[in-house]
């Protein structure tokens, strides 16, 4: 009972803010819903329990990204009148291809255990207390089976973080190419 | 434990919502963060089924999925900086040039 109102108030968190990130005009605006929906969304993982991503959630997204997101708002000059607004075909489509691959996606999880043979496989859930602690299996994992994707996932931080310093780097700009 | 079917459908739901935002919003920051927010419904179905298999494998990708989000958002910032320094515009309609 608790877990089903805990999961409504948060998924409806989450859907509601997200819903409103993309429909803002003001991307300051856009920014704190995306970070509400991150929020809500770490809550979501703690009911799962997992707890480890929980904190990482929120210290790395909530803390870090969405820190970075707000700075290069605030750096790059937005009240520029926004020119006026053509007829936008995109929004047409973009409706069009959500709603025919949501309809998709939703249909062939509805009818999960209704076809034969095909459909999706869901087991039998494990035992919340029978779950072993999660920082420490999370941490054997990362350290034992992934301990190659965990080093390269470090080498693609160490690039991007090179990266954006070389994007973002303040060079005189030559006026001829 | 709720069904599984729900926290799949909530991760529809932000995919979807992500969807729409890369496809209409025009200001490129908005266009990342929609991304974001498509990377972080990913991360919602890793979770449940590494909950659901009691296999610690999900988490463990997810945690990938973050630092890869980390690592696009901080490059995409760094290109939407120099790409604002030469055409000071972040409207993805303006960016209509091949070169300058």
């Amino acid at each position: 009972m608790l877990d089903s109102i805990l999961f409504y108030l948060f998924a409806g968190i989450a859907v509601l803010s997200a819903g409103l990130m993309i429909t803002r005009r003001n991307s300051i605006h856009s920014a704190i819903f995306l970070i509400t929906t991150l929020l809500a969304t770490a809550v979501i993982f703690l009911q799962l329990r997992a707890e480890f991503l929980f904190v990482a959630q929120i210290l790395l997204y909530a803390g870090g990204i969405m820190v970075l997101f707000i700075f290069v708002i605030v750096m790059v000059r937005l009240d520029v009148a926004p020119r006026k607004i053509r007829f936008r075909p995109q929004k047409f489509v973009a409706g069009l291809v959500a709603a025919v691959l949501g309809l998709e996606v939703a249909v062939i999880l509805l009818l999960a255990d209704k076809l034969p043979g095909a459909g999706l496989f869901i087991p039998k859930i494990e035992d919340a207390e029978k779950l072993p602690p999660n920082s420490e299996e999370l941490a054997k994992g990362l350290f034992s089976n992934y301990l190659l994707p965990f080093e390269i996932v470090s080498v693609l931080l160490l690039v991007a973080m090179v990266g954006a310093v070389v994007m973002a780097k303040n060079k005189k700009r030559t006026d001829e190419p | 434990m709720m069904s599984p079917e729900h926290y799949l459908f909530l991760s529809l739901a932000l995919f979807l919502i992500g969807c729409i935002g890369v496809v209409t919003r025009r200001n490129v920051i908005v266009v990342l963060m929609s991304i974001e927010l498509i990377l972080n419904a990913v991360n919602i179905n890793l979770v449940l089924f590494s909950r659901v298999f009691g296999d610690v494998a999900g988490q463990v990708f997810a945690l990938f999925v973050l630092a890869a989000a980390a690592a696009q958002a901080c490059v995409g910032l760094g290109i939407i900086l120099a790409f604002f320094r030469n055409r000071e515009t972040v409207q993805t309609d303006e960016m209509d040039l091949l070169k300058w």
